[in-house]
């Protein structure tokens, strides 16, 4: 499926199809065994369904890369795993897999996603040009982003 | 008030522009209607019976006359020359075009206003007392918290997709007159022995088909740590809210299905593992805000106004407007004047264009150029000096604005009901208009005292009548509209949800109904000092139980010559 993140399209290099590949996404009941089949240098992701508890889930060294579902795009729980495995020390790829407008892009990027999974169909009717365009819509937040970008009150605060 | 800065203007003019943006993207199919419908509801736009609706944002309720004129030529421009007034000290236009939409938006930011997240499953604009500022019982004016709020919440990135809406209150008094109980947060500004400001946290009451009151999760929470607390609520509401089922989504069926201090307990959980909330608003920043409510320049007065009184003496009719619609200023020679919105025969918080620059020029002239929208669909001019309240009640009257009935039985609230809302069963507005005829003596509504009466269109209660003192809810029963009757609802201080007096009743026996309730009442006060609630509270809702049905008549309904 295409993936996309603020700079534009970019290859996926994870899969979910082999897990002898060089990056692989898994679900997370498989996460044991794949960590203990865990060729030299691969990297190693993990689905994450929304109603996972975010404290719960493994961050440690060695998860490259966790894939938060989301269903549909009224439901807005991936938003706060998100933000809550940022805040937890996460620092490895954060991704959005599932149904995400043009319009929620910049609110995950703030909480702390570095990419969206959608499916073609989305992407034909919302093409990446429409992605990027929304990320320029609102350019300010009074929220800090887990990204470092400075919020309005920072900014308040620098101008003081 | 509040001024934008550079900041808050960049983002309310982006966000116009972005809606612009959207609305283009509906047309050419870029997004289809179920993904457009959020993006619109965030920006207030919701689609009606008959047309879309806009409904505007005024924070905690405050304005002043730019503002409110420029909300009189949306409605001359773009409505059917009308705003109406709404419960959340909002104002919503109910014949708006949806090309049109985008500018009403710019004009909206020319005069700092917006409809951001005035609808849909979001933080909606935060409400506070509207007599802010104004009360000499406030401990803290409780609008510098409800504008870090509004900032707080403004395209919050983790929370524009919650389960259900949420709605925020705040009190800066012991009288809570924002109504906090039934808000899924209600704040209240106290003080603590050592002295400290900080605040009283109650989460999970509501209306809607499922009544709640607040609970208290905090006592005292100090003032610096507000938003990370907000923020915890939030996120143990945004992970664990139910989804399956909107009329179960709100926070108040979380709080009850978990129990109170099990989710304290989750809260207090997330409050101590997070490392910081997202906006933290340092001293300097939250002084700012609050200089720009800092108290306008008020004049040295006496206490009494010997101008005010002699017109008083020399004029029942004026009398009875000071008698009945002013509140106290806790500066001497000042008043606090409710202008009703509810004229007899009228829907409630129906504003024309023509009365919104009247008031406009009234507030400007008389009340140091500032005013409220009220939750229960009033106006406030907060500041007007006795000297000058005849001078203001003569331009009233000019305006057709000057019904004496502020608190009392034709004080209506009423939801716009089946003759514009898609989710009612009922009608409301000729119900409110039948009951505010059949009270319309002044002399008669003075008499009967404080009671407010609440009509609903439909269990989603957007009328309030669970925190009616008289509560009506429409319902559609086989076809025939159908009208459930509580009392002793309150929504302030001591909050309480009505409960309901016996079977329902057709419309057209309503006013009849509630006449004989009052009449009841009238018998069984213990003195005329004793307000309505309190006697249904003192003796219960037994005595009130024959006056349902009309003497001689059966339930099914009231004849024709019952006696009115």
């Amino acid at each position: 499926m295409p993936l996309l993140d603020r700079t534009g399209l970019k290859a996926d290099d994870y899969t979910r199809d082999d897990p002898a590949a060089p990056a692989i996404i898994i679900p997370l009941a498989s996460l044991d065994e794949a960590l203990s089949n865990r060729a030299q240098g691969q990297r190693i992701g993990i689905d994450v369904p929304n109603t996972a508890v975010p404290y719960d889930l493994p961050t440690q060294a060695g998860i490259d890369l966790i894939a938060i579902a989301f269903p549909k795009f009224g439901d807005g729980r991936g938003f706060s795993i998100g933000h809550a495995l940022r805040e937890q020390g996460f620092t490895g790829t954060l991704r959005v897999w599932g149904a995400l407008l043009p319009d929620q892009f910049a609110f995950a990027l703030q909480c702390g996603f570095d990419e969206v999974e959608i499916d073609a169909d989305r992407l034909a009717r919302q093409p990446i040009e429409q992605w990027l365009a929304a990320l320029g819509d609102v350019t300010l937040s009074y929220q800090e982003s887990t990204d470092g970008t400075p919020s309005i009150f920072d900014r308040r605060t620098a101008a003081r | 008030m509040y001024r934008y800065d550079e900041f808050d203007e960049t983002i309310v003019r982006q966000r116009a522009a972005q809606f612009r943006g959207q609305v283009e993207r509906r047309i050419d199919g870029s997004l289809t209607e179920e993904e457009f419908t959020p993006l619109r509801l965030m920006n207030g736009l919701y689609l009606q019976l008959h047309a879309y609706m806009l409904r505007v944002a005024v924070p905690y309720g405050t304005l002043d006359s730019k503002q409110l004129r420029q909300l009189g030529l949306i409605a001359e421009k773009y409505d059917r020359g009308y705003g109406h007034f709404t419960t959340r000290q909002n104002i919503q236009y109910n014949w708006p075009v949806l090309k049109d939409v985008p500018d009403i938006l710019d004009l909206l930011a020319d005069v700092e206003m917006h409809a951001i997240q005035t609808s849909g499953n979001c933080i909606r604009n935060v409400t506070a007392d509207h007599f802010a500022g104004v009360a000499a019982d406030e401990v803290e004016d409780p609008r510098p918290t409800a504008e870090l709020v509004r900032q707080w919440s403004t395209l919050h990135p983790e929370f524009a997709f919650l389960p259900r809406k949420f709605k925020i209150a705040v009190t800066g008094a012991p009288d809570d007159r924002a109504a906090i109980a039934v808000h899924d947060i209600g704040l209240q500004i106290l003080r603590n022995d050592a002295g400290d400001i900080g605040y009283r946290v109650l989460v999970g009451g509501g209306m809607g088909r499922t009544p709640f009151i607040g609970k208290t999760v905090r006592q005292f929470l100090p003032k610096a740590e507000l938003l990370g607390y907000l923020e915890s609520i939030l996120r143990v509401y945004n992970l664990e809210g139910r989804r399956d089922n909107k009329y179960k989504a709100r926070v108040k069926i979380l709080v009850h299905e978990t129990g109170t201090e099990e989710f304290i307990a989750k809260v207090e959980a997330e409050y101590a593992r997070s490392p910081k909330p997202s906006v933290q608003a340092d001293p300097a920043e939250v002084e700012r805000i609050a200089a720009y409510f800092a108290p306008p320049e008020y004049d040295t007065l006496p206490a009494a106004s010997e101008a005010f009184e002699q017109a008083r003496a020399a004029d029942p009719a004026f009398e009875l407007f000071a008698a009945t619609n002013l509140f106290p200023h806790k500066i001497p020679g000042y008043t606090a004047l409710t202008v009703s919105m509810k004229p007899v025969g009228a829907p409630p918080g129906d504003a024309s264009a023509k009365q919104m620059y009247r008031l406009a020029d009234i507030a400007e002239r008389w009340s140091l150029d500032e005013l409220r929208i009220t939750h229960v669909q009033n106006v406030v001019l907060p500041h007007v000096r006795l000297d000058d309240v005849h001078a203001v009640w003569s331009a009233l009257v000019e305006a057709g604005l000057e019904t004496p009935n502020a608190g009392l039985i034709t004080d209506i609230i009423a939801c716009p009901g089946m003759d514009y809302c898609k989710l009612a069963t009922a009608r409301s507005i000729p119900i409110a208009e039948a009951i505010s005829t059949r009270f319309a003596d002044p002399v008669r509504q003075r008499d009967i005292g404080p009671l407010g009466i609440k009509i609903s269109g439909c269990i989603n209660a957007c009328g309030h009548h669970h925190v009616g003192a008289i509560g009506i809810l429409g319902l559609e029963k086989g076809g025939v509209e159908n009208y459930q009757i509580t009392l002793g609802g309150e929504p302030g201080t001591d909050a309480s949800l009505g409960e309901r007096l016996g079977a329902g009743i057709d419309g057209d026996a309503i006013p009849g109904a509630i006449e004989r309730i009052v009449d009841t009442y009238l018998d069984l006060r213990s003195d005329a000092d004793e307000p309505f609630i309190a006697t249904v509270r003192r003796v219960g809702l037994e005595p009130f139980k024959p006056a349902l049905v009309a003497p001689g008549v059966n339930v099914s309904g009231e004849s024709a010559n019952a006696p009115a």
